[in-house]
Parts: structure tokens; sequence; C-alpha cells
């Protein structure tokens, strides 16, 4: 609760919180605001925008509305980014945890693993993931948290090998408690909040992936995403360029919400600004 | 130079687990797809009966088993031997030998430009931490981190292209212009400036942000104090001192923002329609080109590496600290 009030406090997490608060409730809202499918033809193609008060972003070469598409965007770019991150950081935490509390052995053939995943740039991953799995919602979420988990699990790794060695580990370990349990239920969760403040960065990161994935194709045909908006406006780039300019601002408005917050609550949290 | 030698071999000899790892995991995630490069190849020939689907895959080799494919494309690896390209109907190597030195030199670029730029505009903010100058310049440096590449392409191009005229849209050289020498060269230079903005500008944002947060660490360090004490001018402990102590951390990222580069030159090389290594990659997967994939996949691991390897060099130069200890060993 302090640390919220602090957040909020300081200008920069109140700008943050307030972008992140004007997509959330676009993404929560969407269905209300513009109801039915926000693929459907709403009206005549290429309207631009601020002229007709029924579709005030416009619509796009098929006649579709700017706005639905915008908000339904919001929710396809949040769904994916927290759905994507909180799978990258379950399974590095889980890695992570086995890597540092395992053996030698165990703990070197998980690290190559994680250096394999790290040197191969994850939009190249994400990217052959989603050609074989194919483009759903699921699959992009997948290829995405595959892309990113190494670096979670590679901060848990090194949490576990400082606390493993503290007295109440030891005291765990006295009473007979399984490994699996003092590494899952003990360590764990002590090692999770450096790999929390990682979690942002990898929302963040997850919705930039999302959107590049879209634009170039490769996402679910049947979601309105913001990626794919600035790919459709792009064939018309010269003669409405507002159907490529508009999508994006929500992109980076999404994005600059939650780097605006994490690097708030950095500062709240007393270390120093995150780079 | 033998603390660099060992450094290069130990590098060399950790790094074969690591590809190999990479090249098993693409292959069996790539086999698990539905559908192989021959019925992409029959699909786009316009159809074909069963005996020619059968005898294509016995040509290519698609009618073994799994591991038997895989034991033979790492035996062949082992004689630099990357495959056969399905879609391109060409040896791998030589499509990737052909499309790599335009992605170089679109990357090597937006580096020089981003560490440039970036690390120069950190010190201006992190000679005075907590100022306007530098609350300003780091919540600047922050939205532009957060503006996607290929969204950011479309704006230059936009502004630039469409509206001012001054440069070209897409492609890496004006077709046929018959230019040749310094002419071709400055023709090429003015279509890589906007790609090269794009994929640069995002990485100046990080660039500077690691600038100045490692150069207001250094601000509180014992030395400062002496150097003041000293009586020397702020410009001299700003550039002599504190940014000079700050350059370390900055090679660091250089290193490891090689990897998402690399990813970031797929999507702007699709914007900007350029012939290179990123756009090979969407190529392949839009051509279902397994033994391409995994031969994009495998180079680009191999940079990643030799690009770290090349950091890790001149943190060895600069920080006779890093890499004594292995010798030792």
């Amino acid at each position: 609760m302090n640390v919220l009030r602090r957040l909020v406090s300081n200008p920069t997490g109140a700008a943050g919180l307030a972008l992140l608060a004007v997509i959330a409730a676009a993404a929560l809202l969407a269905p209300w605001l513009s109801p039915g499918d926000p693929l459907r033809i709403a009206g005549p193609a290429l309207l631009p925008p601020f002229t007709d008060p029924a579709l005030p972003f416009g619509t796009d070469r098929l006649g579709r509305d700017v706005l639905a598409g915008l908000l339904h965007g919001a929710r396809t770019s949040l769904i994916v980014g927290l759905a994507a991150a909180a799978a990258a950081v379950l399974i590095g935490s889980v890695v992570g945890t086995i890597a540092g509390f395992a053996g030698r052995l165990v703990d070197e053939a998980l690290m190559r693993v994680v250096d394999a995943f790290q040197i191969v740039p994850g939009f190249l991953l994400a990217l052959a993931f989603v050609s074989v799995a194919g483009g759903s919602l699921g699959t992009v979420i997948l290829a995405i948290a595959l892309s990113a988990w190494a670096q979670p699990a590679r901060l848990v790794r090194a949490e576990v090998l400082s606390i493993r060695e503290r007295d109440y580990v030891a005291a765990a370990r006295v009473i007979g408690m399984h490994p699996l349990e003092i590494a899952f239920k003990e360590i764990l969760p002590n090692a999770l909040p450096p790999v929390l403040a990682l979690a942002a960065v990898i929302v963040a990161a997850a919705i930039l992936t999302e959107a590049a994935l879209s634009f170039l194709g490769l996402g679910d045909p049947n979601v309105v995403t913001w990626g794919s908006m600035i790919s459709e406006g792009r064939n018309v780039l010269r003669a409405a360029p507002f159907l490529s300019v508009i999508p994006g601002i929500g992109l980076v408005a999404a994005v600059l919400g939650v780097y605006l917050v994490s690097e708030a609550a950095g500062e709240a949290l007393g270390r120093g600004g995150r780079p | 130079m033998r603390r660099a030698l060992t450094l290069v071999r130990r590098r060399a000899i950790s790094a074969i687990p690591v590809l190999l790892i990479v090249v098993v995991a693409t292959f069996l995630m790539l086999e698990a797809a539905p559908g192989d490069a021959v019925d992409a190849y029959l699909l786009s020939a316009g159809g074909g009966d069963a005996a020619l689907a059968a005898s294509l895959r016995a040509q290519y080799g698609l009618d073994q088993s799994l591991l038997s494919r895989l034991f033979l494309y790492i035996a062949a690896l082992g004689r630099l031997d990357l495959g056969w390209s399905v879609a391109f109907e060409r040896p791998v190597l030589a499509l990737i030998a052909e499309r790599l030195p335009t992605t170089l030199m679109l990357m090597g670029s937006a580096t020089a430009l981003s560490f440039g730029l970036g690390s120069l505009l950190g010190v201006v903010a992190g000679s005075r931490p907590g100022s306007f100058r530098d609350r300003a310049l780091s919540i600047g440096a922050l939205t532009l981190y957060a503006i996607p590449g290929f969204w950011l392409g479309l704006v230059l191009v936009l502004v630039f292209s469409v509206s001012l005229r001054w440069l070209p849209i897409a492609g890496i050289e004006t077709i046929a212009s018959g230019k040749h020498g310094l002419a071709r060269a400055a023709d090429i230079a003015r279509h890589l400036a906007l790609p090269v903005a794009a994929l640069g500008f995002i990485y100046l944002a990080l660039f500077l942000r690691v600038m100045r947060s490692a150069m207001a660490e250094i601000w509180r360090q014992d030395f400062v104090l002496a150097a003041r004490a000293k009586g020397l001018t702020r410009r001299r402990i700003v550039w002599r001192h504190v940014a000079r102590a700050a350059l370390l951390p900055l090679v660091t990222v250089l290193g490891l923002q090689s990897a998402g580069m690399l990813g970031g030159s797929v999507v702007i090389e699709s914007v900007f329609a350029i012939p290179g290594f990123g756009r090979l990659a969407q190529e392949a997967v839009a051509g279902r080109d397994a033994p391409l994939l995994i031969g994009i996949i495998l180079t680009s691991a191999v940079l990643v590496i030799l690009v770290n390897l090349t950091v890790d060099l001149v943190y060895a130069v600069l920080d006779p600290r890093i890499g004594a200890s292995e010798v030792s060993r």
C-alpha cells in the first residue's frame, strides 16, 4: 500500500499509471464501448478521422471502424503481454530453481539450454515457432514466452544460489523436508521479488513482439491487433497515413505506461533507475 | 595477447554444446510442423500427384526417419554444408552469405549511430544527475525505447519520403542506376538512412540510459570526491573520470543488444524491402523452408557468439582485471 502511494505521488509513476489505466479501461470495456465484431464492415471505406461522429477515428480500406479496432486491439495487446510474461516468468522460475538447487550436472545442463535460448535472437525464435504452430493467440503467447524465459531463469538461479545457503534453508533440511519442497516452498518465494521487477520489462517486450509478429502477418487472423492494423494501414500509407499512425500511438502508450510504472516502482523501492 | 587467446579458446569450447542444443532444438521444432517443403513446393507449383511427391521426398531425403535426418544434418554441418533451400533452389550457405553483408552493414551503422549518439547524450544527462536536463533526456529516452521499430520506420517514411521527399521509400539502392564507386556508395547511404535510424534509435535510448545510470553511480564514489578536492574543473571530472569509468557497462550492453538488433532487423528489412538476412528469415517462413530457417537461426546464433566474444576481448583490453584469473587457472 505504501509503495502504491509513493508510486502515485511520483510524477513518473502517476503518468505511467494513468496511461495504463486508460488502456486497461479500453481493453476491459471494449465489448460495451464498441459492441459486435470489430472486424465487421461499419461504414464507407477510408473515411478520414474526425468527420463522422459515429466513426470518430474513421474507417480502413474495408470500411472497418478504426476506434473499435483500437479498443479491441488494446485487449489483445494486454492479454498477450500479461500471459506471455506470466508464462515466461513461470518457466524461468521453475528452470532457475531446479538449476540453482539441483547438483552441478543438472545445473550445467540446464544453463547450457538457457545459453542456447539467449543466443538465438528471441524474435527469430518466436517467428519460427509461430510459423510451425500456426497463428493463434495461444501459440503467439507461447512463442513469446519461449523467447523470453531465459533471462528470468538466469536471475532466479542466481537468487537461489545465494538463498540456499541461508540458515532457514538449513533448518528446513534438518526437519526432513523434501528437497523439492524446500526448493519451491522455502527458496522460490524469497527469490521472486527481483524477478517481478524484471516481469514488467518482459510484459513491455512481449507487447512489442506480438505487434511485430502480427505486423508481419503471423498473428491470429481472427483477432484485431494493433500490429495487424498498422500492417493493414501500410497498404494505403500515402492516401490514409492515420490508419498506421493511430494504432502505433496505442502501442507506444501501452509500452511507455509499463516502463514509467516500473521506473517509478524502482525508485520507490529504493534502487537506481533501470536501464 | 595470451590472455586473449585463452579467452577465445575457452569461448570456442563452451560454444559447441550450446550450438548443438540450438541445432537439435530447432530441428525438432521445425519437424513438428504439419506439412513439409515438398507440400509447399507442390502448392506453389500448382499441384502434383502422390508419385511425384514421393519421388521429391526421396530426392530431398525427407522419407528417412527423424533421427537419421538429424544425424545427417549434423554431419553435414561439420563440413560447413547447411543443406539445400527448397524455396530458392540454391544451397542455404550461399543464400545466407549473399544476404548477410547487407544486414551487417545495416546493423553496424545502427550500432554506431546508437552507441555514439546514445553515449554522448548519456554523458549530457549523467553529468548532472537529477537536473532538469537529466530528467528530460531520461523520459525522452524512455519514450523512444517504447516505440516499436517497424512503426518508427513507417512514420519516418511518412515524414521524410512521402511528405518531404528527401529520401527514397524502400530498397537498398536505385535499381539499374548504373552508378559506380562513390556515387553508388552515396546512393546506398541515402537508402539506408531511414532503416538505420529506425533500427538504431531504440538502442540509442538504451545506451543513453545505461550511460546515465552508470554515471549517476560513479558520482558517488570516492575518487570523484578526490578529483574535486584536487580542484579539477567540472568538465574534466565529467569527461576524464566519470564518463570514462561509465564506459565499461556500456560495452557489455553492446554485446547484449546484438541478438535483439538481429531480431529487429527482420521487421525493419520487411518495412523497407531491403533484401537482407532478416528478410530472408521471413521468406523462409513464408516458403516453409525448414533447412533455410535452421540455417538462419544457426547463423544468427554464431553471429551473436562472435559479437559477444569481440565484446569480451575489448573488455579484457579496457579492464586488465578481467580474464586474469582465467589464465592462471
